[in-house]
């Protein structure tokens, strides 16, 4: 049977949205106080639900450590107290919380193994929040019906 | 078609051992929660249904009863209790997370009138929860 595991996570960094692209008048248009010189920042909060085949012997999807491992090695060393602007994702992308969304999805959909990755969400304060599931996929069961 | 959600909640013990595993290997997969003195864990159970709004009730389904029939199925048999040793669907299947939201599907379906279960999530802490949609 298949079920589905989420796993909250947190990390705390700074940004600044601002696009090269744009004047500043547009900067300040689009990105509001976003778009403040020196940065600002979050406590994100990082979902990530797994989804596989629920093992009959260990009655698991996966072995939480594995996940926990792969989550803290790939994505909250690499960015908790960082500023994302300053990471080498977001040199040429401003590191909004969808592209930070889609990044972390990326890091996770490429070292995280032992069950499928269904979706990716990140909770920027908790009024907003932003999921991804990847490239024309829509998450779990539950968005699919 | 309109989802509904009711949340309930449990309070529970458990541990996590199957005997067609070595000692070690229990161990090291299980970590803490082999521990065969159990631990506990304060649940917090969604249950989701699915269904159209009656026209003349605007419900999807009578709250109370689903409330009732949660209460009936699911906590009054697994609150206060310890799910390996007490629950009799745990006695062969250890109770994780993503066992338990299946054996709730189990014991909710077709007991919920004019209603279809959509989803089972269920929460072991808040930072951790496992969903079952019915799949095989």
């Amino acid at each position: 049977m298949r079920a589905y595991l989420s796993r909250r996570y947190g990390f705390s960094a700074s940004h600044r949205l601002y696009s090269e692209a744009y004047s500043e008048e547009k900067n300040r248009e689009v990105y509001g106080k976003c778009a403040n010189p020196h940065g600002h920042g979050h406590n994100y909060v990082v979902e990530v639900t797994v989804g596989g085949r629920v093992d009959p012997i260990t009655g698991m999807v996966c072995d939480l450590a594995e996940l926990d491992r792969c989550v803290r090695t790939n994505v909250i060393d690499r960015f908790d107290h960082t500023n994302l602007n300053f990471d080498e994702r977001f040199t040429a992308e401003v590191p909004t919380t969808e592209n930070l969304c889609i990044a972390i999805h990326s890091l996770l959909a490429e070292h995280f193994v032992h069950a499928d990755l269904e979706r990716v969400r990140v909770e920027e304060t908790p009024n907003n929040f932003f999921e991804y599931a990847g490239k024309g996929k829509h998450g779990t069961a539950s968005s699919r019906s | 078609m309109i989802l509904l959600t009711r949340k309930a909640e449990f309070s529970a013990s458990h541990y996590y051992w199957s005997e067609k595993l070595s000692a070690e290997e229990n161990l090291r997969l299980f970590g803490k929660c082999a521990n065969r003195n159990g631990h506990g864990h304060n649940y917090t159970l969604e249950v989701t249904v699915e269904g159209e709004v009656d026209p003349v009730s605007g419900f999807v389904v009578d709250l109370k009863e689903l409330k009732d029939v949660i209460h009936r199925q699911v906590v009054d048999v697994y609150d206060h209790r310890h799910l390996n040793l007490e629950v009799p669907e745990f006695k062969e299947m250890i109770p994780t997370t993503e066992n338990l939201a299946i054996a709730i599907w189990n014991r909710l379906e077709g007991q919920v009138e004019g209603a279809k279960l959509h989803r089972i999530r269920v929460y072991e802490m808040p930072d951790l929860f496992s969903d079952y949609y019915g799949e095989a």
